[in-house]
């Protein structure tokens, strides 16, 4: 699959800006001693809406007729992205309800600030839901077909979002608290175990072959000729191809970038490294995307000669 | 009723006369135009509702080629529909037409993911998804002599391997052919159910090769004849 880049912005800036806003959230309505500071929490609601909404607006790049983006709401009953677009526009004022009652409050829980941080959150992980099972909802493409797509996207959104909040929470607040520390550390080990386990998931071979594609089940089956001498949309959209060599690189530097340095960073627990650590993890996520898209192959290819997806 | 086409690949002999025909028909038609970007230049690219792709089946010398035209199969479960998040693609409850209604389309590609059989291309100058719709706008004109009312891509088909018919009805002609010929769906497995069927080649006789003999051989052959008279 063609991977477009305001797709891979969006995918992980709203998943890092949910999962801080999940997270926060539950640390400060949990009563963890360092978020009850307002100054930490509203900077840490800012940044994640600002996050969401960098990430909202790119996702209106990728359409050729953004006209017509507002109709994306009407299909809730069988859309994912239809779904996805509703929940993305609910989250706002129950988010910006909890940060103006902390705003005007403080940092003490009341009833009205309990209520809006709850759904805020609940929304904040349904939104990512929903946006990773546009990708998990298409019986077309094996890679993506799979409870391991939405379980990927919301332990990445987590895990960023964590780093995001540790880092957050150690340069307003001076010092680094443990137990968000702790938190970082163990997301980071659960998103890698969650990616390592999709690669070798989608290493296995499976699913439709040219052979179904064509119908012809009892031969070898060869295309000689896609019938057009020029590009075409579908070669452009689905014929996205990356050498093998390059997709190990990929992956490599995926792993280093997002997982494996940060960890690394934060076993110093010193909070510029911190920093460092939740912007390389952010640029180390959007290698994740990318190779989301690279290694995702549509059955559309077997009918353009290729044997198996 | 369950309109859609069936191509027979036995007949098809891949003149690309039913994409042409498409192409021309429907760049005027109710979803036109159908435009191409850059049609002259060096990497010419534009939205074609019909593709015919070849194949060569089975290795020599018992291999054949196959052309394989496809468009939308007007899928009994279609996905496309499922995924479209403005409500622009639907499929029509009185005949199982699948259309993308052009004034709601944002053109998000979604449906064009979710479709296994690439029967769905954006258009490069409007922006909105374009799909087969089965001459939607020919089939259902009363000003055409009825012999007409078919989709342009059959009209044209020079080997009539493309036949137009309501699955629905036991004794249509399409009904039968599919009966007769043992008409396959494609990549069934993933369970959208395409109405449009393929018929698979026919098992062709086998020609009687002609084997040189011996002289010991002819001679016999010719004493046999002459003592049987």
């Amino acid at each position: 699959m063609h991977p477009a880049f305001s797709v891979l912005i969006f995918t992980v800036m709203s998943g890092a800006g949910y999962g801080l806003m999940t997270l926060m959230i539950i640390g400060h309505l949990a009563g963890l001693p360092q978020l009850q500071d307002s100054t930490v929490l509203l900077s840490g609601g800012v940044l994640a809406i600002a996050l969401i909404t960098g990430g909202l607006l790119s996702s209106t790049l990728h359409l050729t007729n953004p006209k017509n983006a507002w109709r994306a709401f009407s299909r809730f009953k069988t859309s994912w992205l239809s779904r996805e677009a509703v929940f993305a526009v609910l989250f706002y004022p129950f988010a910006l309800t909890y940060l103006a009652a902390i705003f005007f409050g403080g940092s003490e829980v009341t009833a009205l600030g309990l209520l809006a941080g709850i759904l805020t959150a609940v929304l904040a992980m349904l939104t990512l839901f929903c946006t990773s099972m546009i990708y998990a909802s298409l019986k077309t493409i094996r890679q993506w077909n799979s409870s391991l797509t939405p379980v990927n996207y919301i332990a990445l959104g987590l895990m960023s979002g964590s780093l995001l909040l540790a880092a957050l929470q150690s340069l307003i607040g001076g010092e680094l608290s443990s137990s968000l520390y702790t938190l970082a550390l163990a997301l980071l080990v659960l998103g890698a175990v969650c990616k390592l386990v999709y690669l070798f998931w989608i290493g296995k071979p499976a699913g439709s072959t040219i052979n179904t594609a064509t119908g012809f089940t009892q031969a070898n089956v060869r295309l000689l000729d896609q019938g057009h001498t020029s590009n075409s949309f579908l070669n452009n959209e689905f014929g996205y191809t990356v050498a093998a060599n390059k997709l190990v690189r990929m992956r490599l530097l995926m792993l280093v970038l997002a997982f494996v340095v940060p960890f690394l960073l934060l076993l110093t627990s010193s909070s510029v490294l911190l920093i460092i650590a939740a912007l390389l993890t952010l640029a180390g996520l959007l290698v994740e995307r990318w190779l989301f898209f690279a290694e995702a192959r549509h059955v559309v290819r077997l009918f353009h000669g290729d044997q198996t997806v | 009723m369950k309109l859609g086409l069936v191509v027979d690949l036995d007949t098809c002999v891949g003149c690309h006369g039913c994409a042409t025909a498409c192409k021309q028909w429907n760049t005027s038609g109710t979803i036109g135009p159908l435009s191409d970007e850059n049609p002259y230049g060096k990497d010419p690219n534009g939205a074609w509702l019909n593709r015919i792709r070849t194949y060569e089946v089975d290795d020599t010398p018992n291999s054949k080629t196959v052309n394989m035209p496809m468009s939308c199969m007007h899928c009994d479960n279609a996905a496309c529909v499922t995924v479209c998040p403005t409500g622009a693609s639907y499929k029509r409850e009185e005949d199982g037409i699948v259309l993308v209604d052009q004034d709601k389309c944002m053109g998000c590609n979604l449906c064009s993911w979710a479709c296994p059989y690439g029967a769905r291309e954006i258009d490069p100058s409007q922006g909105t998804m374009k799909k087969c719709t089965l001459c939607v706008d020919r089939i259902y004109d009363e000003k055409l002599p009825e012999d007409e009312r078919k989709p342009a891509c059959v009209m044209t088909c020079p080997t009539k391997s493309r036949v137009f018919g309501d699955f629905d009805d036991p004794n249509s002609e399409v009904s039968k052919l599919v009966r007769d010929r043992a008409g396959k769906q494609l990549m069934p497995e993933l369970g959208y159910n395409p109405v449009n069927t393929y018929l698979p080649p026919r098992n062709k006789p086998v020609v009687e090769m002609y084997e040189p003999r011996s002289v010991a051989a002819s001679v016999k052959d010719w004493v046999n004849k002459v003592i049987s008279r």
